[in-house]
This record gives structure tokens, C-alpha cells and sequence, in this order.
């Protein structure tokens, strides 16, 4: 037993170090040969892009490659990317897009995915637009969390509205949108509990404060942003699908990208829930929240991991 | 076992029976779907490759395509070689003079700090003394999150504000053990990415510095597929002992933990399972194997049914089921029971076989089958619930238009119940039901 598992680990050291091998020559401008079909799966699924997205993406760049009659990889590589960075821009709308008094934002996400974080960049974002920025802190479940956001409020300079822990989170948001009218606050951010998606009652909580929102102010919250940890698999399809079916996303904010992952299953999620990416994060400052673009982001895709390695 | 990889590779062999005997090639069909099921649990691409080929070789090598069963067999096979695989539970070390020390390191957000509470709730009832290290300096207020959490679970916890350097707070901690008699000390390290530099080389120094009996990876269960590129990096920095899987409460198929044991050889040690800090449990290689593979889990389903279900009821259903004095009323108990362990959709999506299934119903279809079937009971008399033959036309109407339904409904409620009591005699006849016939009022 102790043998097999050394063959088996010697075994994917080559594969290895023949992967980003076949990653550099894959664009080199070879003939296109099934290995070519191959290498191109393998990138896309390891960017987690799904199985069945990177089916039907390889099916598609087949019969494309095939009704253009083109014969080196070269010229498929502008073509996949011109693909992806299309089916990105479907969905893609700004953030906030119309005139108001009051902005309501709430932020959702699975446990660690990076909200409270997220949030404060977001405050910071607001702030040197010139805007009077308010933040609510919703998550009065995890130890301390009321204590991060505060600290997060301190640094960039806004307020904070907060009760004790274990207050109900619908009286946050609701004195919130109190101080924020009486204020005259442009943009209130929420940071709510991390919950996963298969909590029933959780979810439920989610909607109570979505409610909240709804009753004080006309058509808030104007945005439920869904943070998306870039490290996360399959997964995440299935985040976005049920948050969205239990408090309506309108779009994404992909936190973590200056991991080494590709977060790929943003893909998925944009064919299948058609939601705006609206910004990534790329590190725990404050300033390091990117306008999503979506032609940058596909290049990403194609770098090599190897190269930010070390 | 294992229903919805079973189909498919019934599928592809099925198109090929035709043709007689089942050849090499054939095979390699059916393991195209064993590969695309590990691919969507996140079992990294190179894990995956390596893998469909030690099951290709067992397969190819004998038992398939000789077996009268081939299905059953490829899948024996890859249960067989995944279990392998993700390897024995492992326990934790805490040999040598103590305390021992316990460092729990990974990314950012994976749930360190949670298990570090986690661990000395479980580490106390052991009858260990352990001692928390608030060791992430960086994170607005996780010095604070471990002490509350201390506070929470009645566990010391030694901190420095942020100031201190995290090498030298651990330092302090060794010594403060040492001191005052504990026995464990988990150390609780801020998230960092395996590629910034600054941050590993502080790790290395923490290890260096106190000699931790474990290194644990703390890992979510939802990470893709670059939970290997992190693993392998902390091993080669830190030299990790132990693999913890956070966040398996959730729907997360789980396959970073397979890849990062297979490319590492590190044991997998425990999962968490929720936010409470009871809430750890020990490592299952099979019940995580069959996660992997899709084959739902029944486990979980059973935990959620005991906890909506008391002792007592169950007795007395069972009682009631024996005897066939199963009525309506008990029926609706039931059903209310079954609706507090989450939505019906949910709870199928854990049936082996159901998953696929419940993709195709249009949503909320059962869900509202169950509605429905209440309000019928709901608006019928205690005397009608037991005896629901007196149930006659102008009754049906009643009941109809109390429940906002149609006398066609009530009639369907009442024919789906009597299938059931009929069923329930043939068992106890000695008779097996057949599957979905147990829940005729999912239809
Ligand atoms: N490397 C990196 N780390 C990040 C980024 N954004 C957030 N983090 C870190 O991820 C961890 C979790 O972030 P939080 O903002 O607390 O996440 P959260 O979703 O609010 O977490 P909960 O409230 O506990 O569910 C923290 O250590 C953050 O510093 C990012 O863009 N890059
Ligand atoms: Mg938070």
C-alpha cells in the first residue's frame, strides 16, 4: 500500500511538469490535434470552469475551429478568448446604475468568503467617489464580527451602526436605514452573517433582512451582492444559485483573485443566472477592489499559475 | 450504491452490450464517466487522471469484463480504490513531553480560528488542558473572535493585542503552558496565501520556534481545484501533518480533501461540521467517499430525521405501522416533522439516485405537493382524519373548498392514502413495499 500511493504521487509530479509545458505550448501555434483539445480541457477545468462548461465551450471552439478552417493553435487562442470575454459582457451592467438619495447594498456570502472585507473596500470606493458612506453591522452571530466591521469603519473613516452580539439582525438594518435617512447617507453597506446556502432557516433570516430593507426604502435593496471566494469550486454555481433564489442576487463580487486560483465558475454562473460581476478583490487592503473587467480577467485565466508561484 | 454515477455507466455500457462481450475500449467508456463525476466533486485534474487509471488497470486487468455485473464491478472498483485512497481516520499526536503544541494553518476564510475552538472543546473532553494562542495579528478583530470564542466554551486564551509579533506570542504561550500546567496549546495562525512570501517565511519561523507535534491544514470543503498548489505549497513549507476539512455541513462533494491526500500522503484528521464549537467530527473515508461520488448522503438525512423526530414517536409510529392503525392524523404529524428538517427538495437532493431527479422536477413541485396535501387534512374533521371512509361526496366538497383545492385532489389524497394502508398490511404481511411507493404523496 505504502508503494502504490509513491507510484501514484511520482506519477502526478509528471503530469505536472508536463502541464505547464502543454500550457506555454498550447497558443504556440502547433497544428491542431486532439491533444491540442485535450490540453485545452485540462486548462479550462483546472481554471474551475466546470465539466459541462468546458464541454460545451470545447465543442463550440471545435466547430468554430472547423467552419473557419483554421489549422494552428495560435489562432484559436483569440478566438477562445474573445468567446469568453463575449459571454462575460452579455451579462455585465454597472453597479448602482441609477440616481437616488439612498443606495442600500447588501452583502451575502457563504462563511469566510470575504464580505466583511469586501465591505470595507466598498466603503473606501464610496468615500473617494465623494460619497456619505454608512455601514451596518447585520452579523451579530460570529465572535467579534461587529469588532472587525468597526475597526473597518474606523480605518476608512465612516460610521457604524451596531447592537450587541446576538441582537436581531432586521433591528440592525432598520435603525440603520433610520440613521442613514436622518443622516443624509448616500450609500448604506450590510454586512450580514456568513451562512451556507443549505441552512433553511438561515436563509430565512437572510430574507427577513431583505424585508427590512424593503419596507423602509423604495426598491432596496438597490443591490444583494453576492461575495464569491475565487479559491471555491463547483460550488460556487450552487452558491449563486440559491442565494439568488432566496433574495434575488443582482451580482457578484469575486474576492480572493490574487490567490492562484482562476475562479472559473464565474462561467457557469453567468450563462446559467446571468449575473453581473461587479468587482474583484485582490488582496486585504483597502485598496484592492478592481473594477471587473472582463477582458483582463480572461487573460488571467491563460497565465501561468508558476509564474505568480515564488 | 452510489445511483447517480451507477446510471451513467449503466448507460454507456449498455450501449455497448449489444456488441457481446464487453472489451478494453468499453471500458475505457464507462470510466469517462467515473472521471466527469470526480471532476464536478473538484478532485483535481492530475488526482483524477492518475486515478481513472489505476481503476483502468484493475478493470481492464480482469474482473469487468469477465463480470456478469460490470456496472457493479467498476463501481466496487472505484469505491474500493477511493476509499484507499483518502486513507484511515488519523488521530491527533499529542505524544512527547507536553504541552503540545498544535499549529493550525491555510488560506484566509477557511474556518481556522472556529476549529482551534472546535479542537479544545474536543481536546478538554479527552481530559487535556488546553490553552488558545490568539496568533493572527492581522485580521481586524481576530484576537478578539478567539477570545470571545474562549470565553464561550470556558477555555483560556492567551493573547497579545496586535503589536507582538505572532513567533514571539507563541513563544510567550510555550512558556505560560509550561508554567501553569496545560497540556495542549492550539495555536491559531492568520489565513495567508501560500505564495506570499513574508507570510509563509513567518510560519516557518513559528514552526521553528515552538516544535509543533501537528500541523494541521485547515481546508474548505468547497475550495476547487487548486487545493493541491496550496496544500503542497504549506507542506513544503511547514511540513503539514494532518489534513481538517471545514464547512462539510454544506453541499460541497468535498474532493479537494482526495486530491490534497493523494498528492500529499497527509492523513485527513477531522470535519467541521457546523459553527458551533461542537460542531467536529472525525474523519469517514467511506461516508466521504460516496460524497465525492455523488451518491448523496443518507447519513446526514438520518442525523436530520432523529433530530425532527422524537424517541417517542418513532416508537409509536413504528407501533402504528405494525398494526396498520396508521391514520390521517398521524399522517400529518408526520408530514409537519418532515417539513422541520428543511425544504423537501433539499432533503431528497440527499437520497442516493434522487439528485438527478429532483433536478428535473420543476422547482417547488414537491414542495408544494406537501402544502397542499396539509391543507386537504388540515380542513377535515379529527373524526374524518381517523376514519376516512365516511369521507362522501359532500364531504369531499367540503373539505375542497375549506383547503382551496379540488374535490379531484382530495380524491387523489385519499386514494394515494389508501394505497398506503394497503401497502403497510402487504408488509406487515410480510410483504416489501416497492421504493417510491413508500411516498406515494411525492407524486
Ligand atoms: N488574499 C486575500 N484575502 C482576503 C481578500 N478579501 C478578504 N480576505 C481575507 O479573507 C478572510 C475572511 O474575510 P472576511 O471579510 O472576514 O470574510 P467574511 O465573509 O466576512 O467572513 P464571515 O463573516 O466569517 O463569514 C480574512 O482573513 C480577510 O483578510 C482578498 O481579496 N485577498
Ligand atoms: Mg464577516
Amino acid at each position: 500500500m505504502v508503494t502504490r500511493s509513491k507510484n501514484f504521487r511520482s506519477g502526478l509530479a509528471k503530469t505536472r511538469r508536463s502541464f505547464f509545458a502543454k500550457i506555454a505550448g498550447l497558443f504556440r501555434g502547433n497544428q491542431i490535434t486532439d491533444e491540442t483539445w485535450e490540453e485545452l480541457e485540462m486548462l479550462l477545468i483546472q481554471a474551475d470552469m466546470g465539466v459541462d462548461t468546458t464541454l460545451e465551450l470545447i465543442e463550440t471552439m471545435r466547430e468554430e475551429v472547423t467552419r473557419r478552417g483554421l489549422k494552428d493553435s495560435a489562432q484559436m487562442e483569440s478566438l477562445l478568448k474573445d468567446h469568453l470575454v463575449a459571454l462575460l459582457e452579455q451579462v455585465s451592467r454597472p453597479y448602482l446604475p441609477d440616481e437616488r438619495m439612498l443606495h442600500v447594498v447588501l452583502v451575502v456570502g457563504v462563511n469566510g468568503s470575504g464580505k466583511t472585507t469586501t465591505i470595507a473596500k466598498l466603503a473606501k470606493f464610496h468615500r473617494d467617489r465623494g460619497e456619505k458612506v454608512l455601514l451596518a453591522a447585520a452579523d451579530t452571530f460570529r465572535a467579534a464580527a461587529i469588532d472587525q466591521l468597526k475597526v473597518w469603519g474606523q480605518r476608512v473613516g465612516v460610521d457604524v451602526v451596531a447592537h450587541q452580539p446576538g441582537a436581531d439582525p432586521g433591528a440592525v438594518v432598520f435603525d440603520a436605514i433610520r440613521a442613514s435617512q436622518s443622516r443624509g447617507i448616500q450609500v448604506l453597506l450590510i454586512d450580514t452573517a456568513g451562512r451556507l446556502h443549505t441552512k433553511h432557516n438561515l436563509m430565512q433570516e437572510l430574507r427577513k433582512i431583505k424585508g427590512v430593507a424593503q419596507k423602509q426604502v423604495h426598491q432596496a435593496p438597490h443591490e444583494t451582492v453576492l461575495v464569491l471566494d475565487a479559491t471555491t469550486g463547483q460550488n460556487a454555481l450552487v452558491q449563486a444559485r440559491k442565494f439568488s433564489e432566496e433574495v434575488g442576487v443582482t451580482g457578484i463580487v469575486l474576492a480572493k483573485l490574487d490567490s492562484t486560483a482562476k475562479g472559473g465558475m464565474v462561467f457557469a454562473i453567468a450563462q446559467e443566472l446571468k449575473l453581473p460581476i461587479f468587482f474583484v478583490t485582490v488582496g486585504e487592503g483597502l485598496d484592492q477592489l478592481v473594477v471587473f473587467d472582463p477582458r483582463a480577467f480572461v487573460e488571467g485565466l491563460f497565465e501561468e499559475n508558476s509564474r505568480r508561484l515564488r | 450504491m452510489f445511483e447517480a454515477l451507477s446510471e451513467k455507466i449503466q448507460e454507456a455500457f449498455q450501449k455497448l452490450a449489444r456488441k457481446g462481450r464487453l472489451s478494453e475500449a468499453d471500458v475505457q467508456q464507462a470510466l469517462r464517466e467515473v472521471r466527469l463525476a470526480l471532476l464536478e466533486a473538484d478532485v483535481n485534474y492530475r488526482v483524477v487522471k492518475e486515478f481513472t487509471k489505476r481503476v483502468r488497470e484493475r478493470a481492464v486487468g480482469e474482473e469487468v469484463l469477465r463480470s456478469l455485473t460490470p456496472t457493479q464491478t467498476v463501481i466496487k472498483i472505484v469505491h474500493e480504490e477511493l476509499i484507499q485512497l483518502l486513507g484511515e481516520p488519523a488521530k491527533l499526536d499529542l505524544g512527547g513531553t507536553p504541552p503540545a503544541a498544535l499549529m493550525l494553518v491555510g488560506l484566509q476564510g477557511s474556518g481556522k480560528t472556529t476549529m482551534a475552538a472546535k479542537l479544545a472543546v474536543y481536546l478538554r473532553k479527552q481530559g487535556q488542558r488546553p490553552l488558545l494562542v490568539a496568533a493572527d495579528t492581522y485580521r481586524p478583530a481576530a484576537v478578539a473572535q478567539l477570545e470571545t470564542l474562549g470565553k464561550q466554551i470556558n477555555v483560556p486564551v492567551h493573547s497579545e493585542g496586535t503589536k507582538v509579533a505572532p513567533p514571539e506570542i507563541c513563544r510567550n504561550a510555550l512558556r505560560k503552558a509550561r508554567r501553569e500546567g496545560f497540556t495542549v496549546l492550539l495555536l491559531d495562525t492568520a489565513g495567508r496565501l501560500q505564495i506570499d512570501e513574508p507570510m509563509m517565511a513567518e510560519l516557518e519561523e513559528i514552526r521553528r520556534v515552538i516544535n509543533p507535534r501537528e500541523v494541521l491544514l485547515v481546508i474548505d470543503a468547497m475550495t476547487g481545484q487548486e487545493a493541491v498548489a496550496v496544500a503542497e505549497e504549506f507542506n513544503r513549507r511547514v511540513a503539514l501533518t494532518g489534513l481538517i476539512l471545514t464547512k462539510v455541513d454544506g453541499d460541497a462533494r468535498g474532493g479537494a480533501a482526495l486530491s490534497i491526500r493523494a498528492v500529499t500522503g497527509i492523513p485527513i484528521k477531522f470535519m467541521g461540521v457546523g459553527e458551533r464549537p461542537s460542531d467536529l467530527e472525525p474523519f469517514y473515508p467511506d461516508r466521504l467517499a460516496s460524497r465525492i461520488l455523488g451518491m448523496g448522503d443518507v447519513l446526514t438525512l438520518i442525523e436530520r430525521a432523529e433530530e425532527a423526530f422524537s424517541e417517542e414517536q418513532a416508537c409509536k409510529m413504528e407501533e402504528k405501522l405494525r398494526t396498520a392503525s396508521f391514520t390521517l392524523e398521524d399522517f400529518i404529524e408526520q408530514l409537519r416533522a418532515i417539513r422541520q428538517m428543511g425544504p423537501l427538495e433539499e432533503l431528497l437532493g440527499m437520497i442516493p439516485g434522487f439528485q438527478q431527479l429532483t433536478k428535473q422536477l420543476p422547482a417547488e413541485v414537491t414542495e408544494r405537493g406537501l402544502v397542499v396535501t396539509e391543507a386537504i387534512i388540515n380542513s377535515m374533521t379529527p373524526e374524518e382524519r381517523r376514519n376516512p371512509k365516511i369521507i362522501n361526496a359532500s364531504r369531499k366538497r367540503r373539505i375542497a373548498r375549506g383547503s382551496g383545492t379540488t374535490v379531484q385532489q382530495v380524491n387523489q389524497l385519499l386514494r394515494q392514502f389508501n394505497q398506503m394502508q394497503q401497502m403497510m398490511k402487504r408488509m406487515q404481511k410480510g410483504q416489501r413495499g416497492r421504493g417510491m411507493g413508500m411516498m406515494p404523496w411525492l407524486r
